[in-house]
């Protein structure tokens, strides 16, 4: 395993820019690493090489100009495929994009494009972001690269199991009730969900409008602090992004001065169905924070025991609305079109063919959610639980600067496991859920692995654009365990089987 | 096949209508409503789209604020109070013509509610219709359906999609029930509608051209027992594009609801279509097959609070109400009701208002721009604002009628001349020698030459039939390639005849 594909994206970045290296050669170095796990771990769905090659040799010729670049010029990323990218596939891991191609870039991947971040390629997802472990993807599953006979969490399971499996140091996700900061756990990486409109959601393929939020991946607190900055701050394409500074994310990533931190620990947050490995790993990572001098204290949000059920009514109405769209008229897939066919069978049996059985689930309940003579039942009484999980929140944030949970309440589970038990799979975001609903900013870090080897990861969620304080207590973390562990957490994950490819790969679906 | 109707006086003699009307009206701003694209009529098919008004994957809606403007505007003309907190609604319903299957409207938050618009009927009576609310929204893209005998959707071949127009911004303005208007029901109706399109055109919000569809009507009509408290209940004409087909859909639909309840029949909650040629309506749509529009606030935006400073800034702005700066300018010009409505029908009032204020009589630039300037407009396929002339140039070319420098006929070739890029009336006059001959040696010599051309007629003068000098002087205009003053050609001939 090549050295460059190990580094750290800020490390690579300085030699990068030291010309000690080339972005080239860095990228060069990725795309053979793909070439050599990914037929096992299955993360990306497309893999644009001569794209990545392009904007690295790009990268080079600016620096080589003399030219001043960003702080993370030259580093390769994997990108969610729910984010639009001019000219490259985007599918929202569904079968009803399968080909589309988007005649514009999202805010999100244009600011990465200019600050001459290297897009490898799309990472796999479950479909439309509809679920808890990406086995929901029309394309396949994603492996967990700790064992692989796990999942790697959902929906962003692709994004994390790159950087797990060191086929890129970066990678974007979207986190509506989790996505970010449940596989970054089961993957033992760094997911950060940033304040609802810290970051423009203009050109991410919608599930839920209100509670989505594109999100820095990384296996460091500091790379996903500079990629935050990144893709960060105002866009007026998208007019509930927030018209306010970025938080200073790098300076706290760098500081990891817990001293004086209030922390709460919401009590609703654990006990009774969470693993005891979980909670023990939990309970260890919060007096290590007292160790380094924060201050503890239990809170409690009594609303959040209805957070789940209330997300899972806001979340199906607004993404049966979002996904009406997709009617086989304008682009993407088309089945039956033979001439015989009114516009309503066409567009019937392209949704049957081109939609999963998660995603036409979300989409029957809500459209019955909004139905006339039930949304006041079901759409406005889970608004309504909506203000109550906020005043939780508030009043929590009033006693601490933080909150603390476990990320998941198991570590992850096996392929398959859950694929039959909707319910099931849902309970798995019960301590992200609230966040999304509340609009605050909330995390995910490695704390531990488990008897069996698999990681576990430490939530921790600050107010509306105090995204900073996620990253303080994230750097102090990483540097006591660090020291425990001999290095990074990721150090332990296990060999993965690697390939030599029969063909060289190009861009398009990779199975 | 035509329905049963009942005539026009039985009808009203058994029944009361009631009517609900819906206005929409397309802002003419710049752009469209939720991106920047172009909201200008009649481009090339899909040239002016995007991402956002395509509603393609991941594209999100940011709404323009001059259409947010325009809508208060709108509101306060409609003497309407101004929501301080609204927001924008999803509408989610299928069509092929709209982009997103849902249309970005309002639904029980509009910007604008309960105001009231005197809508003067034609004998002077003013007549009050309750507004219920106007609201913001988002156009459709434009279907057309090929291959079929109707141009309808059913029995198509196939269609063709346009979406320039999907995403330019509407304001539907919906009525309370209109009551008490009796037998002048589709008077009203059509008066409303009018009315409406005065407000609108003073306010420059929209250029309320029916034909263009950025003013369509759809009339809800209900009848009842007089003395009766419930409402019948009502068809919905939709989409009818003229004003006379206003009155015609709201006429036959009393008549044709009066002879199915005479008849002991029920009325069907159903849409119509006006079918301009036959003078009638057709089924549409039953209300049994109306959709659930699953309302629900547009995530994607953040809601609309004017500030109430703002509100009475756009306040200050508002015109002076059409109906009676009507009256006003009617007295000021002395002109008969026939002349104002030409007028105001030519779309010529303010025209005509700015060619007085450049020095013109009222009569005269009435005249120039109803007549001659209309007629231009018309076969140029443009409008009076958009023809290339000024008023201070139609002012500029009576002066020199007034002061003999020029006659009519002339003055259309100074037309003529500033059209084509001339320049000013004199110089248009100057270059191209139009001025009027009035040099007595020129005029006599062209005299002498049409009556040796033309001995009969100089003979019926001499014998006292003065009245035949007019083909004496036509032939000396025509020598005179119609640079001639009249009047004096008619006295230097009888001069010589009498």
């Amino acid at each position: 395993m090549s050295e460059l594909i190990t580094a750290d994206a800020a490390d690579l970045a300085g030699r990068i820019a030291r010309r000690e290296v080339s972005s080239v050669e860095v990228t060069t170095a990725h795309l053979d690493r793909i070439a050599a796990v990914d037929p096992t771990i299955h993360a990306f769905l497309s893999v644009d090489e001569q794209g990545a090659l392009e904007q690295a040799a790009a990268v080079d010729a600016r620096i080589a100009a003399g030219e001043t670049v960003g702080p993370l010029a030259g580093v390769p990323l994997a990108l969610k495929d729910v984010l639009a990218q001019r000219g490259v596939p985007t599918t929202a891991g569904s079968r009803i994009l399968e080909g589309w191609r988007p005649p514009y870039n999202a805010t999100v991947t244009q600011r990465l494009l200019d600050a001459g971040i290297v897009i490898l390629g799309k990472t796999n997802m479950d479909e439309f972001a509809m679920g808890s472990s990406t086995e929901n993807s029309a394309y396949g599953p994603t492996y967990n690269p700790w064992d692989l006979t796990r999942v790697p969490g959902g929906s962003g399971g692709g994004s994390a199991a790159a950087l797990a499996a060191f086929e890129a140091p970066l990678a974007i996700g979207t986190d509506t009730g989790g996505s970010i900061r449940q596989p970054a756990g089961f993957t033992g990486t760094v997911g950060i969900k940033p304040t609802y409109g810290g970051t423009s959601r203009f050109g991410q393929i919608a599930l839920a409008s209100s509670l989505d939020q594109p999100g820095p991946c990384g296996r460091t607190v500091l790379d996903t602090a500079l990629l935050h900055e990144v893709i960060a701050g105002y866009d007026p394409m998208d007019q509930t992004s927030l018209d306010a500074p970025v938080p200073p994310v790098v300076r706290a990533a760098r500081s990891g001065d817990v001293t004086g931190l209030r922390i709460g620990v919401v009590r609703e947050l654990g006990g009774e169905g969470y693993a005891p490995e979980v909670e023990a790993n939990f309970h260890a990572t919060v007096e290590m924070l007292a160790d380094l001098g924060a201050e503890v204290v239990e809170v409690s949000c009594p609303n959040f025991e209805y957070a789940l059920a209330a997300y899972y009514l806001i979340l199906p109405s607004e993404a049966s609305s979002n996904l009406a769209r997709f009617d086989a008229m304008r682009y993407g897939l088309r089945v039956g079109d033979d001439g015989t066919r009114s516009t309503e069978q066409v567009m019937a049996l392209t949704r049957e063919a081109g939609f999963g059985a998660e995603v036409k689930r979300r989409i029957i309940i809500g459209t019955y959610a909004l139905s006339a003579g039930y949304r006041d039942a079901y759409y406005g009484s889970a608004q309504k639980v909506r203000t109550l999980v906020q005043q939780d929140f508030a009043a929590a944030f009033a006693q601490a600067d933080v909150l603390v949970s476990p990320t998941t309440p198991t570590p992850a589970f096996r392929m398959g496991e859950r694929v039959d038990d909707p319910m099931a799979m849902y309970l798995n975001d019960l301590c992200t859920i609230p966040t999304n609903l509340a609009g605050n900013a909330a995390a995910s870090f490695p704390s531990g692995l488990t008897t069996d080897g698999l990681p576990l990861g430490f939530h921790v969620m600050a107010p509306h654009l105090a995204d900073d304080r996620l990253y303080r207590v994230g750097a102090a973390l990483e540097r006591r365990l660090s020291a425990t562990w001999g290095g990074p957490l990721l150090r332990k994950v296990p060999a993965l089987p690697t390939t030599t490819p029969a063909t060289t790969m190009t861009e398009g679906v990779t199975r | 096949m035509s329905d049963p109707i009942l005539s026009y006086e039985e009808a009203l003699a058994a029944y009361e209508p009631v009517m609900g009307l819906e206005v929409h009206v397309e802002l003419n701003t710049a752009s469209k409503m939720f991106c920047g694209c172009s909201a200008e009529f009649g481009a090339p098919p899909n040239t002016h789209t995007c991402p956002v008004c395509l509603g393609l994957p991941g594209s999100m809606p940011a709404i323009n604020g001059k259409a947010v403007e325009s809508a208060i505007r709108m509101g306060l003309a409609l003497n309407c109070s101004i929501a301080e907190w609204c927001r924008m609604s999803r509408k989610n319903y299928f069509y092929p013509d709209m982009p997103k299957d849902y249309q970005t409207s309002q639904y029980d938050e509009p910007i604008a509610y309960d105001g009231h618009l005197d809508v003067e009927l034609d004998d002077g009576e003013v007549f009050r219709v309750e507004i219920e609310r106007a609201h913001m929204e988002e156009d459709a893209g434009k279907l057309t359906h090929l291959g079929g005998e109707t141009g309808r959707l059913h029995g198509a071949d196939y269609s063709l999609l346009d979406y320039n127009r999907a995403g330019v911004p509407l304001i539907e303005i919906v009525t309370k029930p209109i009551i008490g208007a009796g037998a002048r029901a589709p008077e009203v109706a059509r008066r409303y509608v009018e009315t409406v399109r005065d407000l609108m055109r003073a306010l420059g919000v929209s250029d309320v051209r029916m034909n263009e569809g950025s003013l369509r009507c759809d009339a809800n009509v209900s009848l009842r027992p007089w003395g009766r408290e419930k409402l019948g209940t009502r068809t919905e004409t939709k989409n009818i594009n003229s004003f006379r087909s206003i009155e015609g859909a709201v006429t036959y639909e009393i008549q044709r609801q009066a002879a199915l309840l005479q008849d002991g029949g029920t009325i069907q909650q159903c849409t119509r279509n006006w079918l301009e040629h036959l003078g009638e309506t057709s089924f549409g749509r039953s209300k049994e097959e109306a959709e659930d529009y699953r309302y629900f606030p547009e995530p994607d935006l953040v809601p609309i609070a004017p500030s109430r400073e703002w509100v009475e800034e756009l306040r200050a702005t508002l015109p002076e109400d059409p109906t009676k700066k009507r009256h006003r300018l009617q007295a000021e010009w002395g002109f008969s009701d026939l002349e104002m409505r030409d007028v105001v029908n030519a779309g010529a009032l303010g025209l005509v208002e700015s060619t007085v204020a450049a020095g013109a009589s009222a009569q005269a630039a009435r005249k120039w721009w109803t007549t001659e300037l209309s007629r231009r407009a018309n076969e140029a396929g443009t409008t009076l604002d958009e023809l290339g002339i000024t008023p201070a140039q139609v002012a500029g070319v009576q002066a020199l009628v007034e002061a003999g420098t020029i006659n009519d006929k002339l003055a259309r070739q100074v037309f003529d001349g500033i059209l084509a890029g001339e320049g000013e009336p004199e110089q248009v006059v100057a270059t191209r020698g139009l001025a009027v001959v009035s040099d007595d040696g020129a005029l006599a010599a062209a005299v002498d030459k049409a009556i040796a051309a033309n001995p009969d007629v100089a003979d019926r003068i001499r014998g006292g039939r003065v009245q035949a000098a007019g083909a004496l002087i036509g032939a000396v205009m025509k020598e005179m390639r119609g640079q001639a003053d009249a009047g004096r050609v008619r006295e230097i001939i009888l001069d010589k005849l009498g």
